[in-house]
């Protein structure tokens, strides 16, 4: 009983506190980074008062929020007010759950990881939506609107671009898609060359689904003063934008497991000790494909709302279309050929 | 605690959440109460079809139900403007109707279930398992050998409710003003910008084109 109790209970919720926590560490350090990089490309210096460099901006920032007052609006519904961030942080905490960080470091080695990860994914913007009508105010509720039909658009994109990859691969495993994408030729076996427009795609709609710039136009500081978090101050917004650092760390990951070989070396196994495979290549892919996010809000304008459904509905789900079956073809006739894994 | 405990436990617990959640969607005062009753219902049936096994159906019933049809129910339940009280009234009114079919819908169902149990052969074991296959590779082998006519015919049938939902609420309107953005992007910017080159002028210097103050 009591070792059922420790097999069942404690060490899953030990191994979940091993993702949660760095996953937070992390959240805080990016958005540090992000600043300083964007401070870069502005020619600034972005922040460098606190700490070495700056360095422990994000946590004076998290001790400011953390005690300042939650104010809740008038006429506001207090329940879903106070429920909202906590229904966008879930499933972005729980999508973690599926990832591989290397052959046997898995939480969850779930059968139908991918299909576990679109349910969560989609379940992040009910945060956005109830927050937007619960905050009673008109900028919060159009924001909402905003993100719904946005995140729906995007969402079939990239549901697509996975099917192509789990065409290819095979299975739904997400394991099992990082091994099918091994092989003798290091870089080459990746699905990112194959699948090249859907990996484009797939980016994009996760900058998309994350709200993120150029497609932020939930929060469209310009327009509707910051969309669906316009009302909430303090612990709560903090709670908004861990979960939203959190889904964009979460997309990069997913991208560098789905198309980049997760955590296979990009050089061949023959190349000795630097082609081995381990997690330290899954961090330095995440790590640049999170640095996009940062390089795409330093670099482009913010869409207009007509052009971003133009861009989902008429450009990107017609080219994923098409290749879903060239990705067909592609597994049918043999081109593309499963590595067995490393 | 064996397994099959916990899993009676969590059963009872989803089942509990299911129907209270169920039940409210319909004796919620407010409309976007009762859509989120409807999703937390789709959510634990979900997590009731997770205990059964068939992972995918419950995977994919969050994806489509949960993540896409009822947030655009959401959308369009927000931006109505909904008198509540006006939807209050004539409650009690009808209540017997409504006792009466749900009393006709419980008697019905109850002989369809009635009938199936006394003549129920036992289900046999889970399919899926017996091919020692992952639940989302048997559906998608039966779907795409067996039952591959009948699958493509609902295909079908979908996509023709698209086209003629499409079709039936989208009206041109002739003062609309679109964008084309093929024709945003031809654009020569010789025909838009003139750029004038002219010698840099101080405003403190008076120059001859200056008028002096009167």
């Amino acid at each position: 009983m009591a070792d059922q109790l420790i097999n069942q209970v404690l060490w899953p919720v030990i191994y979940i506190l091993c993702i949660v926590l760095p996953l937070v560490i992390a959240v805080a350090m990016f958005v540090y980074w992000e600043r300083k990089v964007i401070g870069w490309m502005h020619v600034r210096l972005g922040p460098n008062k606190i700490g070495p460099f700056g360095i422990l901006q994000a946590f004076a920032d998290v001790v400011k929020l953390l005690i300042k007052e939650v104010i809740l609006p008038t006429k506001a519904n207090r329940f879903l007010y106070f429920l909202a961030p906590l229904i966008a942080l879930i499933p972005a905490l729980a999508a973690w759950a599926v990832i591989p960080f290397s052959g046997q470091m898995v939480l969850s080695n779930a059968n139908a990881g991918i299909l576990y990860l679109l349910a969560m994914t989609s379940m992040g913007v009910y945060g956005i939506i109830i927050a937007g009508w619960a905050s009673n105010s008109r900028y919060a509720l159009l924001g909402a609107m905003r993100s719904a039909a946005q995140v729906i658009s995007y969402e079939l994109a990239m549901g697509l671009c996975l099917v192509c990859v789990l065409v290819l691969a095979g299975s739904l495993n997400l394991t099992e898609i990082v091994n099918a994408q091994a092989g003798s030729k290091g870089i080459l076996e990746w699905f990112m060359w194959p699948l090249l427009p859907v990996f484009v795609i797939y980016f994009i709609s996760g900058v998309a689904e994350t709200n993120r710039a150029p497609f932020d136009m939930a929060e469209g500081e310009s327009e509707i003063v910051a969309g669906f978090h316009v009302e909430y101050s303090g612990s709560a917004f903090a709670i908004f934008f861990l979960a939203e650092y959190a889904n964009m760390i979460l997309i990069s990951f997913l991208a560098s497991i789905l198309f980049l070989g997760g955590w296979l070396s990009p050089f061949p196994a023959s190349w000795g000790f630097i082609g081995h495979g381990g997690f330290i290549w899954l961090f330095i892919k995440a790590f640049m494909m999170s640095f996009l996010f940062l390089w795409f809000r330093a670099t482009f304008p913010r869409y207009r709302y007509d052009q971003i459904m133009r861009l989902g509905w008429k450009v990107l789900i017609p080219i994923a279309i098409v290749w879903v079956m060239v990705a067909g073809c592609l597994k049918y006739f043999d081109v593309v050929t499963v590595g067995m894994g490393a | 605690m064996n397994p099959q405990t916990l899993q009676l436990i969590c059963f009872y617990a989803f089942s509990f959440v299911t129907v209270a959640a169920a039940l409210s969607v319909i004796s919620l005062k407010n409309t976007v109460h009762a859509v989120l009753a409807l999703v937390l219902t789709f959510f634990s049936a979900a997590c009731l079809w997770l205990l059964l096994e068939a992972e995918f159906l419950a995977l994919a019933l969050i994806v489509v139900y949960v993540g896409a049809v009822m947030v655009l129910f959401l959308f369009v339940v927000m931006m109505l403007d909904i008198d509540q009280e006006k939807m209050r009234e004539g409650f009690v009114k009808f209540l017997p109707v409504g006792l009466i079919v749900a009393v006709v819908m419980l008697v019905e169902m109850l002989g369809l279930v009635g009938v199936r149990a006394m003549n129920a052969h036992v289900l046999g074991e889970n399919p899926a398992v017996a091919a020692g296959m992952s639940n989302t590779e048997w559906l998608g082998h039966a779907l795409y050998t067996t039952f591959l006519l009948p699958f493509e015919i609902a295909a079908l049938i979908l996509t023709v409710g698209v086209v003629a939902a499409v079709a039936l609420t989208l009206r041109e309107r002739r003062d609309a003003r679109y964008e084309t953005p093929s024709q945003q992007v031809r654009v020569d910017p010789r025909n838009r910008v003139r750029i004038v080159k002219m010698a840099a002028v101080r405003p403190d210097e008076p120059t001859a084109s200056q008028e002096p103050q009167p």
